[in-house]
């Protein structure tokens, strides 16, 4: 017999088989830690965090090594950010106790998801692990990782470190869970499988519509495909800097970075000199074609060039852009037959210049209407007017106003609450219109008074689900026995019935 | 009309008569005495139908044969693939699945050696007799009273006086029994040495699983040494993680010179057992191989689908999913014993094998049973003790349907009183 013939017997799939048994084991979990107490799922969250931040350098040069995409230092920021950053963010919300609103008479019971299916994708991996376990944790949830076959190792490894240091804290064993060998047909069944209770699908288009398809509740999002306006009231130094800072932040990996710069014509030469003092390489047109036909095949996006940097895609392409942080691409056509103009997980920045806002809405809808819809956009200005007729024009649910928009528009930098998990909404295919955050991970059962003014509402305070007044059950003995009452009340029938008929003669 | 194809029957009536006639009157009656009209029709998963269509939850498990369940996805396609390639097998000859299952067996199980195969839990601790006496020279077998191994030649003279007597299979000269927990009584049996074996269920579970007290089994596996003796661990129910660890004398500690198992090693699809045997138990498998022979013991198809039963029970979510159960079913019975202390009384449990105690004495479990089959749930009393009620989960209950037992225990309880009360006004 050799190596490669198929064995002589027909087998289960013991890879699903045991991944479904991982299943049952996180719906133990699941039902576990929703007997935990905030104290405790506090205390859990801090030891995961504080174990993840503490790997946070190694599993960002890890997941560099692993995928080859991104920059490790800006990694690691990441998987700090999404690690007790996260945890310090919403500390102080309270996930667990009910809440109490004496003004509607309605009291609020957490009702946690239960087993919560999460997809990794290659591009944030140990980011995205940290950042949906923890959201998981705060929120008394189960999690089940699934990585991108691409990413893993680092996922699975991550995902060891943080399930150790669960445990370590008194979470119940099996609450924080990964696929080792994902592959596409099993992580589809996973996710049809009953026992999820939530799927989070970061990832390309087709798991998204896969996890939608599922049958199961989902919250998927959609690609970005981000467009920057740079206006004639912007301060233009300042925002070529924090334009080249995000597009080259972990080389552009983030579903938030600026895909094209539309800028105002009258300002448009001035910004591409400050863009070039931030060591962006402004492309001749022979370089952009070379990176158009470099960046799209067929399919779509080069995956190879994903999260590379500048110079390597340059020298790729075919030319050199030494200590470019940036590539640069000037584009006549802001349509999506403009490859240039569609979304790019790299630090290649397509560059448009229009007349005024009014262009500059019609641009923005137009590259965003192959991509990138319900996802991000950026404006660098310092008119109310262009940012709000912008923002309302254009199919994006977060518009980040003179930030960065890789930071910006996924929480970082702005007060949308950091995530790894951007909602793209209706329009981008999504039932998640914001930044997924730990409220997204819980619902509540709603105790609801009559609103008649007779009817007082109860006083709840202090009492809590987890720790009620012990409910004194003694026994009651049945002191009638049944059979016996039963059988008087077949002969009153008997009786009855002779009566009548005694009666009717 | 119940049509299955090969045959059918108008009305379970129908099957009832059939059965009385020309299968089994007694045990048909005997259900129907006591309320329990159960005849079980699909089943899947921890769940049976009876022929009207109404669901069970089981917690007979048939002593752990349905340890994963009934029919589990897993092992139902591992033999169908089996079924496509093998048969039974010539017993003559090595064989592919017998040795891949051997091997694995051994290796589950420190300190064995070889293991032969059986098509059932009697015929192996019929294997298991024979090997002590071989390897001992000596005749006699020490058992526990109220102990159970199976019902061939040997084995049913180690067991009840309900199962020998009838027919005459009773042979005290050689089978010797002695109360269980009493190491003195232990010891007045083996010290003549003259003793083949003890045998011993790791937790008598037709008894309705007394625990073995703390040193007790250690102190038995000494005194075999002491007196030239083999220990048999009867791991038929015990064994196959139900315990908590593979099989029940390790999460004793002790060390067995055979073993046997069966029941769950079938996966529920497949007949087969295994009586596995030390180096010097087995000494009559180089001597002659052929002195014990049978056609369908350690049948491929059988061999097959138990290599898939112990690799499903190696995986770390088995372990952790029965370490969880026992939690739950521990928690969960403290607190139904608060709640019904008038007619529960106590909770034997190792793992995930309980004994839940219905008063002193009478046969109040037999009542308990029924009020929990009217509430969906299927647990059989205790056969040599009927205050007790065994309680099995399969190592693979789910969190929901553990909590769906809990609840359904819970409101079957005044219906077990009723009846309890109901028994004793008769009386």
């Amino acid at each position: 017999m050799t190596d490669t013939s198929a064995p002589r017997l027909k087998m289960p799939d013991a890879g699903l088989e045991q991944s479904r048994m991982m299943l049952d084991k996180a719906r133990w979990a699941a039902a576990r830690m929703q007997k935990l107490d905030r104290a405790s799922v506090l205390r859990i969250a801090d030891a995961v965090a504080k174990a993840g931040h503490a790997k946070a350098q190694s599993y960002a040069e890890q997941a560099v090594r692993e995928t080859g995409m991104g920059v490790v230092a800006h990694k690691k920021l990441k998987n700090e950010a999404c690690s007790t950053g996260l945890v310090d963010l919403y500390r102080h919300e309270d996930f667990v106790a009910p809440r109490i609103h004496a003004d509607r008479k309605i009291v609020e019971l957490p009702r946690p998801a239960g087993v919560i299916f999460a997809l990794v994708p290659v591009t944030n991996p140990v980011a995205t692990v940290y950042f949906k376990t923890l959201l998981a944790l705060m929120t008394r949830n189960a999690i089940v990782l699934s990585p991108h076959p691409q990413a893993k190792g680092v996922c699975a490894d991550a995902a060891r470190t943080l399930a150790e240091a669960a445990k370590a804290a008194g979470a119940p064993d099996g609450v924080i869970q990964v696929i080792e060998a994902p592959t596409i047909p099993l992580i589809e069944q996973l996710m049809g499988d009953d026992r999820v209770d939530l799927i989070v699908a970061t990832g390309g288009p087709a798991v998204v519509k896969a996890a939608y398809r599922s049958g199961n509740p989902a919250i998927g999002v959609g690609p970005g495909n981000a467009p920057v306006v740079v206006d004639d009231t912007a301060d233009i130094k300042l925002a070529a800097k924090r334009i080249v800072a995000s597009k080259s932040f972990d080389n552009s990996i983030l579903c938030t970075n600026e895909s094209t710069v539309l800028a105002f014509t009258t300002i448009a030469d001035r910004l591409l000199e400050a863009l070039k003092a931030e060591r962006a390489h402004i492309c001749s047109a022979d370089e952009c074609a070379k990176l158009r036909a470099l960046l799209f095949t067929d399919t779509g996006f080069n995956v190879g060039m994903i999260g590379r940097d500048a110079e390597v895609i340059a020298r790729t392409a075919g030319f050199n852009a030494p200590g470019a942080k940036i590539l640069v691409t000037p584009v006549a056509l802001v349509q999506p037959e403009e490859k240039l103009v569609r979304e790019k997980l790299a630090p290649v920045l397509a560059f448009a210049r229009v007349q005024g806002i009014d262009q500059a809405l019609a641009a923005a809808r137009s590259m965003m209407r192959k991509a990138g819809q319900g996802h991000s956009a950026a404006i660098h200005s310092k008119s109310e007017a262009n940012v709000i007729a912008f923002a309302s024009a254009i199919p994006a649910l977060r518009v980040a106003v003179n930030a960065g928009c890789s930071l910006g528009a996924s929480g970082f930098e702005t007060n949308l609450g950091p995530s790894m998990t951007i909602g793209t909404g209706f329009a981008g295919g999504s039932s998640l219109a914001e930044n997924l955050t730990p409220h997204h991970f819980v619902q509540f059962t709603r105790i609801a008074y009559n609103k008649e003014a007779g009817e007082v509402f109860g006083n709840y305070a202090g009492l809590d689900p987890l720790n009620l007044p012990k409910r004194t059950a003694s026994p009651v003995s049945l002191a009638v026995d049944n059979s016996e009452q039963a059988l008087r009340a077949e002969l009153r029938k008997i009786i009855l019935e002779e009566l009548k008929a005694v009666l009717a003669a | 009309m119940f049509d299955y194809g090969h045959f059918r029957f108008e009305s379970k009536q129908e099957l009832f008569d059939k059965a009385i006639k020309f299968w089994n009157p007694d045990k048909t009656r005997f259900w129907q005495s006591v309320g329990v009209d159960l005849v079980i029709d699909r089943r899947e998963g921890y769940f049976l139908y009876d022929m009207s269509g109404r669901r069970l939850i089981d917690l007979h498990l048939n002593g752990g044969t349905y340890n994963f369940g009934h029919r589990h996805p897993e092992l139902v396609e591992t033999l169908k693939g089996a079924l496509d390639y093998f048969d039974i097998g010539n017993h003559w000859f090595p064989s592919v699945a017998r040795a891949a299952l051997s091997e694995q067996l051994v290796k589950v199980s420190p300190g064995m050696a070889y293991a032969v195969f059986a098509p059932g839990g009697a015929e192996a601790v019929d294997i298991a007799l024979k090997s002590a006496r071989y390897a001992t020279k000596r005749r006699k077998i020490v058992s526990i009273i109220k102990g159970y191994h199976g019902h061939a030649g040997l084995s049913v003279a180690t067991g009840d006086d309900r199962f020998t007597k009838i027919f005459l299979a009773d042979r005290p000269d050689e089978f010797i029994q002695v109360p269980f927990n009493d190491i003195g009584a232990m010891e007045q049996a083996l010290k003549g040495n003259d003793i083949a074996a003890l045998i011993m269920e790791t937790i008598p579970a037709t008894y309705g699983f007394p625990l073995p007290k703390d040193g007790y089994l250690k102190a038995c596996r000494d005194l075999c040494t002491k007196y030239g003796a083999m220990y048999i661990a009867d791991e038929v129910q015990t064994g196959l993680m139900r315990t908590g660890e593979m099989w029940g004398w390790q999460a004793y500690g002790i060390q067995p010179d055979i073993m046997v198992t069966a029941k769950g090693l079938s996966g529920g699809i497949y007949p087969i057992s295994a009586a596995l045997l030390n180096e010097k138990a087995g000494g009559w498998l180089h001597e002659d191989g052929a002195a014990h022979i049978s056609t369908s013991g350690g049948a491929e198809l059988g061999c097959v689908v138990a290599h898939k039963v112990i690799e499903m029970l190696l995986r770390p979510e088995v372990k952790s999913n029965v370490a969880t159960v026992t939690e739950f079913m521990r928690d969960g019975m403290v607190e139904m014993m608060q709640r019904h202390s008038d007619i529960f009384t106590g909770v034997r449990q190792k793992g995930v094998i309980l004994g839940l105690e219905f008063g002193h004495s009478g046969e109040n479990a037999v009542a308990v049973s029924r009020a929990l089959y009217e509430h969906g749930v299927w647990a059989i009393f205790s056969s040599l003790d009927k205050r007790v009620l065994q309680w099995k989960p399969g190592v693979l209950l789910t969190a929901d349907l553990c909590q769906e037992i809990m609840d359904r225990f819970d409101a079957a309880m005044p219906r077990a009183r009723e009846l309890l009360h109901a028994a004793k006004k008769m009386n």
